[in-house]
């Protein structure tokens, strides 16, 4: 008899477990020396605080009424939890905050494309330090527990959510023509962002997004200073796993300056990523700028499998 | 350029693809004289239907790929970077009914919905919502010519490019609905991690 369990979730049995909490302990390991404090919140939340948070956050995930007929969501990700947390469990707390968290979100997938309804995610969120001192903070951290991971082939990509707005405002494309070139850049479509942008005679606007590799690319690109000083507070064993992708782009709403990804030669899709939200914790009402990433353990768990350990 | 692995469609893309690599400098002799072989590593090439380019581009199995923009616009999902508009291969995505009296019309008047048969649901579904008017999709995987003359749908969405088949089976194309031709794609980490060898191929096929 067959009883199976919902598409894109899955039974973890005990030699893969083993293997889980040997990542997560290493990891967390990490996040304690750093001063990072480990904290819990529910995984169901009012829809109204995930929408709070970022609209697209709380819109495909999974949604129950409890007893009282309110909507309430699995959550997404940690961080607009952690902002709720910030604004409301410590409104006069002395900034920087550190917290780490390792816990399970919740996306919608399409079928038949093997993805996770629900993953296993490791991340930290640094409150109340701004960038770029904030930034190189997280991203250091992020290296050595990459390290600790067992990771010994990951790059991080490295880009900045605001530059590509900065780049229009300096060109002065029009308000109107602006969500159709942002919608080409969030789905990669660079054929599709030349032909938009075609029009307005400045090549930046196509070359810029698709400029990859090390510091040498910020060198032409007004727009690119905050990730430049954000790379000269970098520790040198950090700084060389660095890519910049100045087209790098989230689909998720709330960040609003430099943004990361992780890669690893063995695997095909990002392990895990985040970035910078200076105006997320403010919405709950503790106007404090932040900076955070998570990893996919399972996708960490993957990477290490693949580097042959 | 060996240290990249490219998706090579078989069918009418190919032809053209295995020209652009020679020209790239890439030796597509063995692809050429092996019809069922499908791996070849010295040429850093995989050969496939040109549907199957996005799955294995989007998992790295591939860092690159070429297939046509109609296999990505019925794919959208799939994250992968689209490069370039290689040119070749162009060919119409159409709405066609039988020549004569327009049968669709009069199903969509008279029963309110009319059923289009196709192997582009998520195109034709998206265009027929995007234009106002209600269908029932019949996903067929061979000849989609044959479903409006017998009777199993009043129009057919399939990609043309000379409309020759079409004509032939007495279909006329009522409504383009988007022109396509073969894109080159990326791998989103090898993107990154292979910049370098992707930016130059891609500068020398800008170059001509």
């Amino acid at each position: 008899v067959i009883h199976p369990t919902p598409s894109g979730t899955r039974d973890v049995l005990p030699d893969e477990m083993r293997e889980l909490r040997a990542i997560e302990a290493a990891v967390t390991s990490v996040f304690a020396a750093h001063g990072y404090g480990e904290i819990s919140t529910p995984a169901l939340e009012y829809e109204e605080v995930l929408t709070r948070g970022d609209a697209a956050a709380a819109d495909p995930a999974y949604k129950l009424f409890d007893e009282d007929g309110n909507v309430l969501v699995l959550r997404s990700d940690m961080t607009i939890p952690i902002a709720r947390v910030v604004a409301t469990r410590y409104p006069t707390a002395e900034p920087p905050l550190r917290f780490c968290y390792v816990a399970a979100a919740y996306r919608s997938v399409r079928p038949q494309r093997g993805l996770a309804r629900e993953m296993r995610q490791a991340g930290i969120e640094l409150v109340g330090a701004p960038g770029p001192e904030g930034t190189a903070e997280a991203i250091a951290v992020l290296g050595e527990a990459l390290g600790a991971a067992g990771l010994e082939n990951y790059r991080i990509g490295l880009g900045d959510a605001g530059l590509y707005r900065r780049l229009l405002d300096r060109v002065g494309v029009p308000d109107d023509a602006r969500p159709q070139i942002l919608h080409e850049l969030v789905t990669r479509d660079f054929v599709g962002l030349e032909r938009e942008v075609e029009r307005f005679g400045e090549p930046a606007l196509a070359r810029v997004p698709q400029l990859r590799g090390g510091p040498e690319v910020l060198d032409a690109v007004p727009e690119a200073g905050q990730l430049r000083a954000v790379f000269d507070r970098l520790d040198p064993s950090v700084a060389a796993r660095v890519i910049f992708d100045l087209g790098l782009a989230h689909e998720l709403g709330y960040y609003t300056g430099e943004v990361f990804e992780v890669y690893d030669a063995g695997l095909g899709q990002p392990l895990g990523g985040g970035g910078r939200y200076d105006d997320l914790i403010g919405r709950f009402g503790r106007d404090l700028p932040a900076c955070g990433w998570a990893l996919n353990v399972e996708r960490l768990h993957l990477a290490r499998v693949g580097e042959g350990r | 350029m060996s240290a990249l692995r490219i998706a090579v469609p078989r069918g009418a893309l190919m032809g053209d693809t295995l020209d652009l690599l020679d020209r790239l400098g890439i030796d597509t002799a063995e692809v050429r004289a092996n019809d069922r072989k499908l791996l070849f590593d010295d040429a850093g090439i995989v050969t496939m239907r040109p549907s199957d380019v996005p799955t294995y581009v989007e998992a790295g199995a591939a860092d690159l790929g070429i297939t046509g923009k109609d296999v990505l616009a019925e794919q959208a999902e799939r994250n992968v970077y689209e490069l370039l508009d290689l040119g070749f291969g162009p060919c119409r995505m159409v709405f066609a009914t039988e020549a004569g009296e327009d049968r669709a019309a009069e199903a969509l008047r008279r029963l309110g919905v009319m059923r289009v048969a196709t192997k582009y649901p998520r195109i034709a579904l998206d265009y027929f919502e995007r234009t106002g008017r209600q269908v029932e999709i019949v996903e067929v995987k061979g000849s989609v010519e044959l479903a409006p003359l017998t009777g199993l749908v009043e129009g057919i969405v399939d990609l043309t490019a000379t409309g020759t088949t079409l004509r032939e089976n007495g279909l006329v194309i009522r409504e383009e609905i988007a022109a396509s031709t073969a894109r080159l794609i990326a791998n989103p980490v090898a993107h990154k991690l292979k910049a370098g060898a992707i930016d130059a191929l891609v500068e020398r096929i800008r170059g001509g």
